[in-house]
């Protein structure tokens, strides 16, 4: 069957049919819990309820989970037990310059994207234009990361020295007399390149959490401040900053986990050559190239690992703020 | 109520900051120049690569191999030809089809379930209770990969690789303990005496949730919902592996990857495939923008 008839197809069964099914389900179960007595079918109805979504939940990321922490420990066709072989390929040799790269990902993507969104966040504020400004820069979030990559090659373009440049920022650095940067191909600035699309693309959720929360910041206290003699910069770093601690904190931490999770972009644009490999990618390539489910195992249990304290910091403060 | 006083404060949606325009970059001649200068260099750096694809995917052959994008603003040569060529030969129509029909369902459903879950979560009392809403929110930055060896095999065996359902059930299934979090502040936001005069009127569970629930918490759906979408229709790595060895077009994210690997066609096509792929959630944001940014303040665990 061809595409065309496919797809209302599908759209119809999904977006209708299985809906309706899901509460036709609810309606059954809640039509055998009426005969229940009042006690049990009370016990009984969160269960009912939640039957499905934790179902889904247990499926798709709970029972993985725990299946790939045993596979870790497993050979490359994940048939006998090897102890923890697979951790130690994982930290030596040339996995180590991919973990490099992750940490140099770790490291700069939050940094440098809560730096240009602070200042975004505080300038916008100052400026009778900023709904335009904050729809311009939360553009990009709405693009996905694989567009976002063919969008950037195209702005790294690089054409040998003497030929005319039809990168972006090559062509730029032309008409200030300076030789052509071959941005994707030399290591390190390559990473670092990759990095920046990805703070082109995500930075407009750190400038409007941030911006909310200045918006929150009492203007009693600030313009009183000002009335004091206090400066901008005295103000952003004793008044402004101090109240948006929590906000930049939940910047970061969404940050790290983007970068933590982050292969689309260097799939797309470098493939992980020219020294840019992380362990995402590399993690597709033990997949489907190499056939290692042990390797691949292990590389998928580090990211969960360095993922756990971004979660404990979650689980902290979702309970102080359901228990005030 | 003041999470959702707190939620609704949002920037782009308040009026109010316009009339004071004139009094509010402060201090001395040259540092307003200063603020504004920033600002604008900043807006343009954030808009030139969308121009940038824009222009690129509009432009001749011959005028690509050339010269940059920007000589199309001096010299504005465009053709609908690279259009032509990514519906002709890049197979573009039906990658186009393929994300609406993995996208659409699966919005669908992760709205669905997740009102589900979080009206349950919230709304009884039941002892686990608190150790379930911990979980959901432990889960909620498990990278997808940690998923994916266990899920092939299991794929592979029961037949869902391949299909589109089997892409459904991933999306929905890893979506759901976001949907539950941003959901659960709105739901439990409902007055309780709302419920309590419906069951002392004798009406049911289901007719509850279906006349008191779903309605009231409209708004916050709709954030979910956009949300989920772009997810969805953004994703590469699920459609990646778990498409693999289906007839169907690929959707428009593998699309473009395998486009970027083999520039046989030129760059134009590339770009017209990509500017058609940006095209929907670029629409979408623009005009939901309230809704989406309700969905990311929201969706921001703080303290």
């Amino acid at each position: 069957m061809d595409i065309t008839g496919l797809v209302p197809l599908l759209i119809v069964l999904g977006a209708i049919g299985i809906p309706f099914l899901v509460y036709l389900a609810l309606g059954l179960g809640e039509a055998v819990l009426s005969l229940c007595p009042p006690g049990p079918q009370r016990a009984m109805r969160p269960w009912l309820w939640l039957l499905l979504p934790l179902g889904l939940v247990a499926l798709i990321l709970i029972y993985p989970v725990i299946v790939t922490v045993a596979t870790s420990f497993q050979d490359a066709r994940a048939e006998s037990w090897i102890g923890a072989a697979n951790y130690r390929w994982a930290f030596s040799g040339a996995m180590l310059d991919v973990i490099g790269n992750n940490i140099l990902w770790l490291v700069i993507f939050p940094v440098v994207t809560l730096v240009l969104a602070l200042i975004a966040a505080v300038l916008f504020d100052k400026v009778s234009y900023e709904p335009l400004a904050m729809t311009i820069v939360i553009l990009p979030t709405a693009i996905s990361f694989t567009a976002g990559a063919v969008i950037w090659t195209q702005m790294y373009s690089f054409q040998p020295a003497g030929s005319p440049q039809l990168g972006t920022f090559n062509a730029v650095l032309q008409v200030f007399g300076l030789g052509p940067v071959p941005w994707l191909i030399q290591p390190v600035v390559n990473t670092l390149a990759l990095i920046f699309v990805a703070v082109w693309l995500q930075i407009g959720i750190a400038v409007l959490i941030l911006s909310s929360a200045i918006k929150n910041v009492g203007t009693e206290m600030i313009e009183a401040a000002r009335l004091d003699g206090a400066g901008e910069w005295r103000i952003f770093f004793s008044m402004i900053l101090p109240n948006i601690l929590p906000s930049v904190l939940v910047v970061l931490t969404t940050m790290i986990i983007a970068a933590l999770k982050v292969f689309d972009i260097v799939y797309v644009m470098t493939n992980g050559n020219f020294g840019t490999d992380v362990i995402a990618n590399r993690l597709y390539y033990e997949l489907f190239a190499a056939n290692n489910l042990g390797h691949a195992s292990a590389i998928a249990v580090i990211l969960l690992i360095s993922a756990l304290p971004v979660a404990l910091i979650n689980i902290i403060q979702f309970r102080t703020e359901v228990r005030p | 109520m003041s999470k959702t006083a707190r939620q609704s404060a949002v920037p782009l949606s308040s009026h109010g900051f316009i009339g004071l325009a004139a009094d509010r970059v402060r201090g001395r001649g040259h540092l307003r120049w200063l603020v504004h200068a920033v600002v604008l260099l900043f807006v343009l750096f954030w808009f030139v690569p969308i121009l940038a694809l824009l222009l690129s995917s509009l432009r001749p052959q011959a005028e690509t191999a050339a010269s940059g994008w920007w000589m199309a603003l001096p010299r504005p040569a465009f053709t609908a030809t690279n259009y032509m060529l990514a519906f002709d030969q890049l197979r573009v129509a039906g990658s186009l089809g393929t994300s609406l029909a993995i996208a659409i369902p699966t919005t669908v459903l992760v709205i669905l379930l997740s009102v589900i879950g979080a009206y349950a979560l919230v709304r009884m009392n039941f002892a686990g209770r608190t150790a379930i809403s911990l979980l959901l929110v432990a889960l909620l930055v498990t990278p997808p990969q940690i998923t994916l060896v266990p899920l092939l095999r299991l794929y592979n065996l029961v037949g869902l690789s391949g299909t589109i359902p089997g892409i459904w059930l991933y999306q929905v299934g890893f979506t759901l303990p976001f949907g539950v979090f941003l959901l659960r502040g709105f739901i439990a936001s409902i007055p309780q005496e709302l419920f309590e005069s419906a069951r002392l009127d004798g009406a049911s569970e289901l007719r509850i949730f279906r006349s008191i629930v779903l309605p009231l918490s409209r708004p916050i759906m709709a954030s979910l919902g956009i949300m989920a979408f772009l997810w969805s229709w953004n994703d590469l790595l699920i459609p990646l592996l778990f498409m693999g060895g289906s007839s169907l077009p690929p959707p428009i994210t593998v699309n473009l990857a395998g486009l970027v690997a083999q520039t046989t066609q030129g760059q134009g096509p590339l770009m017209a495939a990509t500017f058609l792929s940006v095209l929907v959630p670029l629409v979408l944001v623009l005009s939901l923008q309230r809704h989406f940014v309700r969905g990311i303040l929201g969706g921001a665990v703080k303290g």
